[in-house]
């Protein structure tokens, strides 16, 4: 077996990090007053390194480093690749959005390159410890930047909020973890797929199980933990709310993943039914919580319950088949989210004086490209045919066809019907003539500029392959539910000192 | 001329979409975007000419032609396959003879944002092209869904009054059925791995399905369908609509689609479960003819006039496809041709006096005949072929259809749709009298009139030509629809199990002709 030098394993956290390092030094190097723009050009660079990095990862033999504790496969590329994306789109929105007087931009963009490193890691973390550090190290980011907009009431409420119930989700998470090592002497991911079926306490192991589920959920926000995301989407800046709403949640899904696909496999009558629940739950409770909203952030938070419910569905699929339906749906999500709080973002303008969906009406006569695109990514979350929306539903529906879960197909589907009603309410108001006594001119017309330009064009491009061409994609992510589905026996057989040790 | 056979399908569906694009690039200076999408759509419905041009009529002819076959996505296997076959073949034209019409139509009428108006308008063309030649399963689904969301927002951005609530209520009411039909086609699909029209055709009418589960699949697609068409306790969204759509859309926005899906969707791949819930599709066609036609009689406002009365007319086409006769769907597929036509025009003929007067309010009216001459003349023209006058369109197709079905499916009901046609020259004519007869009302005396210009002319006197040649010739046209109908001794099995249908085919022509 050819040994691959560790440190290419975790090559685009390496490189993250040193873009992030890089940054605060910069930032604390340069005089004050002096603009930090382009600390957001270095991040953005740093963050395509990584992507690449990502991508040359795949032509590495599958395998682990570090003692068993990270994996490089086509299952972590793709989650690497698509969250390096979304922290790309990110950073060039945040770019162009934040105002130039604002304060700690330079903390601001280090914050969001750090954040990537630990969600990266967190996708190809095999050993539950480094899990741990890992969805710290992105969830401190994110508390940090929920919190960004400090004077106002809204943002450190919602940072509060955040970390408060973030980290009891997490220690209900190394509950878990010490559960599971009580039960099977071990944290590492394989070992304890060997070990747990025949773990002589089974009732420990359900506990963890149960555990871990719920520190997961909690960060995909999935009902019935889900009361967190509304209050702090609407009170962290539009920009913090892409990232949040898409990156994040694609780690938590892929450390899902691999706990119930790669971990558990053997105690699937167990989560599935569990997993069937919290999917009816959360596309139910979302849309019809949605449908209330006035406010468009709290409406796209309650909308990203209901979808982490429709992506919940392809679980009930069976083993790589669901596992290459939730991870295309996690990219069509991401696509097209980031890309719509991107258009919100410039629509109602970063001190958000005009978050309602009254606020929006005209907006296709104010700013016929932001309209347009509002239209575009509302049509795709609705999930018509010939956008990554539709693919979305269709493999993750499927998936549960497949898996012999009709039902849940049929909820979820009528589900969708239902979450048209508020995503067209929001289409059709961008679409309607002002009423005659509005005036226009009060309303500052949104600029486009060149990153943000670029970032919109990154996420209809990609939200439009997804729907037309899908097929690469498609055939990454059945990669990597390969990679995730076959026990790896070569990288146990190869050592792995944590686990050896006892 | 085999490469433009081979490919005229994708050209129909990519000029379209070529010309949406272009509109959404070129400036939006005067009436350029007007012009790009006259162009596009002459040079649509020129290519969809091609069709029946080269359609063979020779009896070892493959049911479909111009048949493209290529990959598209891997897993799930769906393909790029389209072809037009009897069936498909004039409402493909129909829908790219209503193309430019409804570019006429908006010539004037639409002031504001033109380049949004227009592109979404072609891309709704080819929505409706691919609804019409999909065979795979999955590409129909994309494009009938594809189909609901230009119109959508096209209803909110140019409708009369209100028109998002308008557009809300047309697409939850027409998204939501669209549920189950997919849960059904991903259910298709786990059972037999194919999207195939063919493959599953040939699967569910041989194949080992359990006859509950197909039940539930076959109910799946025809709500979907019975919403679309509408079939009569589904057909809320109808009068909003109608009030409210630009008139190009409002020409398209019912009928064709749905009837076109049951028929081939429906009835095509499930012919048993199909035949068992015939009766009540009939009764309730019934119930539909003469609901309809009481509510338009008693309508104010000619937009909700003809909604009803659409109720009414697709009822009746509805009643020919459940009748489950040969003669019937001929009929049938005939009737959606001639009721495309007439309503095209009779909407642009109403859409030019809303322009006008900008009412749709009836009793506003009276005593137009006088002053607009031309657009009298049309009107009744046009009126004459929907309520079926011997000689125009509307009288074969009806003849047709109650014929089939006195013969083949139950006198009750034929006496009873029958009534409905009566009613319909009732409100029709009562129609005409109060607009463009009487005394001059307040209204039209005030307003200073003008009469069609010679765009709107240009357009609808071939419409009249044509609704008198489908009159006296129906022949030309129903020669391929009956390819459709009539499946080949070859392949009769596979099209139909001989266990479906009562009747022996009937000798059509024949008594098209002989009507007259």
């Amino acid at each position: 077996m050819n040994s691959v030098p560790d440190i290419f394993r975790i090559l685009p956290e390496v490189i993250l990090t040193l873009t992030g390092v890089a940054i605060m030094l910069i930032d604390a190097s340069l005089p004050a007053g002096f603009p930090r723009r382009s600390l957001g050009w270095v991040g953005a660079i740093g963050t395509t390194l990584a992507l690449w990095a990502s991508l040359w990862q795949l032509s590495l033999p599958v395998g682990t480093g570090f003692y068993g504790t990270v994996e490089t496969s086509p299952f972590t590329v793709f989650f690497h690749v698509l969250i390096c994306g979304l922290v790309l789109v990110t950073l060039l929105l945040s770019l162009d959005t934040l105002p130039e007087t604002s304060h700690h931009q330079g903390e601001f963009y280090a914050l969001v390159v750090f954040g990537a490193v630990g969600m990266c890691l967190l996708t190809g973390a095999v050993e539950l410890l480094l899990v741990f550090i890992a969805l710290e190290i992105s969830s401190i980011a994110t508390y940090v930047l929920a919190g960004y907009r400090k004077g106002t009431a809204r943002g450190p409420e919602a940072a509060i909020k955040y970390f408060l119930l973030g980290s009891f989700a997490t220690g209900f998470l190394l509950y878990g973890v010490a559960l599971i090592f009580g039960a099977t002497g071990t944290t590492q991911v394989y070992e304890i797929a060997r070990l747990a079926p025949t773990a002589e306490n089974h009732g420990l192991v359900l506990a963890a199980l149960a555990l871990m589920l719920v520190g997961i959920l909690f960060k995909v926000s999935a009902a019935p933990f889900h009361v967190w995301t509304p209050d702090v989407y609407e009170g962290a800046p539009s920009p913090v709310v892409a990232l949040m709403s898409t990156a994040p949640k694609a780690a938590a899904f892929a450390l899902l993943l691999r706990v119930v696909y790669e971990m558990f496999p053997t105690l699937h009558s167990t989560w599935s039914p569990l997993l069937w629940v919290v999917a009816v739950l959360s596309m139910t409770v979302g849309n019809l919580a949605a449908l209330r909203q006035q406010n468009v952030k709290r409406m796209l938070a309650y909308s990203s319950i209901a979808h982490a419910g429709y992506l919940l569905a392809a679980f009930a699929g069976l083993g790589s088949s669901g596992i290459a339906a939730a991870s295309f749906y996690t990219a069509a999500y991401a696509a097209m989210n980031v890309g719509i709080f991107a258009v919100v973002t410039l629509a109602s303008g970063y001190d958000e004086q005009r978050p309602l969906v009254e606020d929006f009406r005209g907006l296709i006569y104010r700013s016929p490209l932001l309209g347009s695109l509002l239209i575009f990514f509302l049509v795709s979350l609705v999930g018509i045919p010939f956008t990554g929306g539709f693919f979305g539903k269709f493999y993750s529906f499927s998936a549960a066809v497949g898996g012999g879960a009709i039902w849940l197909a049929v909820i979820g589907l009528l589900n969708s019907g239902l979450a048209a009603a508020y995503y067209l309410r929001l289409a059709l108001a961008a679409a309607q003539r002002k009423a005659a006594d509005e005036n226009d001119a009060a309303i500052p017309k949104p600029r486009v500029g060149v990153a943000v330009g670029a970032a919109l064009l990154l996420a209809v491009a990609a939200t439009l392959v997804l729907g037309i061409v899908p097929n690469d994609v498609l055939r990454a992510a059945e990669a990597g539910a390969h990679t995730l589905q076959a026990p790896p026996v070569q990288t146990s057989a190869s050592g792995h000192a944590f686990a050896q040790q006892p | 001329m085999n490469e433009i056979n081979n490919s005229i399908l994708t050209l129909i569906i990519l000029v379209p979409l070529a010309g949406a694009v272009l509109v959404a690039l070129a400036p939006d200076r005067a009436k350029l975007p007007n012009w790009i999408a006259l162009v596009t759509a002459l040079v649509t419905f020129g290519l969809t000419l091609h069709l029946p041009a080269h359609f063979s009529l020779d009896k070892n002819a493959p049911l479909f032609q111009f048949e493209i076959n290529l990959p598209w996505i891997e897993s799930p296997a769906i393909h790029y396959h389209v072809g037009v076959d009897g069936l498909s073949l004039w409402l493909v034209v129909l829908a790219g003879l209503l193309a430019p019409i409804g570019v006429v139509a908006s010539w004037n009428t639409i002031k504001e944002r033109r380049k949004v108006f227009y592109a979404l308008f072609l891309v709704q063309q080819t929505a409706m092209f691919g609804v019409f030649i999909s065979l795979d399963l999955m590409l129909y689904y994309g494009f009938w869904e594809l189909s609901l969301v230009p119109m959508a927002i096209l209803i909110a951005m140019y409708g009369r009054k209100d028109g998002p609530r308008a557009a809300l209520k047309f697409f939850l009411f027409t998204f939501i059925p669209s549920a189950p039909l997919l849960v059904a086609l991903l259910w298709l699909y786990a059972q037999t791995g194919s999207f195939d029209f063919f493959t599953l055709q040939t699967l569910i009418n041989h194949g080992s399905f359990s006859a509950s589960a197909l039940c539930w699949v076959a109910l799946a697609f025809l709500f979907a369908f019975a919403v679309k068409v509408p079939v009569f306790p589904l057909h809320g969204w109808v009068a909003d609509t109608f009030s409210e759509a630009p008139v190009a859309l409002a020409m398209v926005v019912a009928g064709k689609l749905g009837l076109y899906s049951m028929l081939r969707f429906h009835i095509g791949l499930f012919p048993t479960q199909a035949r068992a819930l015939a009766p009540v599709l009939i009764a309730l066609a019934v119930v539909g003819i003469l609901y309809g036609a009481c509510l338009a009689l008693v309508q104010r406002d000619f937009w909700r006039l003809m909604a009803f009365a659409a109720l009414s007319h697709l009822s009746l086409i509805t009643l020919a496809i459940y009748g489950l006769t040969f003669t019937g769907w001929e009929g049938a597929v005939y009737q959606i041709l001639s009721h495309g036509v007439v309503d095209g025009a009779l909407f642009l003929l109403l859409g030019a006096l809303y322009d006008q007067y900008a009412t749709s309010q009836i009793n506003a009216y009276g005593g137009l005949a006088a002053k607009l001459p031309r657009t009298a003349t049309l009107f009744v023209i046009a009126t004459l072929a929907m309520i079926g006058l011997p000689m125009l369109s509307g009288f074969v197709g009806e003849f047709i259809i109650l014929s089939s079905t006195f013969t083949g499916v139950s006198r009750s009901w034929t006496i009873a749709a029958a009534l409905g046609v009566i009613l319909g020259a009732a409100y029709m004519l009562w129609l005409v009298q109060r607009i463009f007869y009487g005394p001059e009302s307040q209204l039209t005396a005030s307003h200073p009139a003008t009469d069609l210009h010679i765009g709107q002319l240009a357009v609808l006197a071939p419409l009249a030509v044509l609704m008198l040649v489908m009159g006296l010739a129906p022949s030309y046209w129903l020669a391929a629809i009956q390819t459709g109908v009539h499946p080949p001794p070859l392949k009769s099995t596979q099209t139909l199990p001989t266990n479906v249908l009562l009747l022996p085919s009937l000798s059509i022509p024949s008594q098209g002709e002989g009507s007259r």
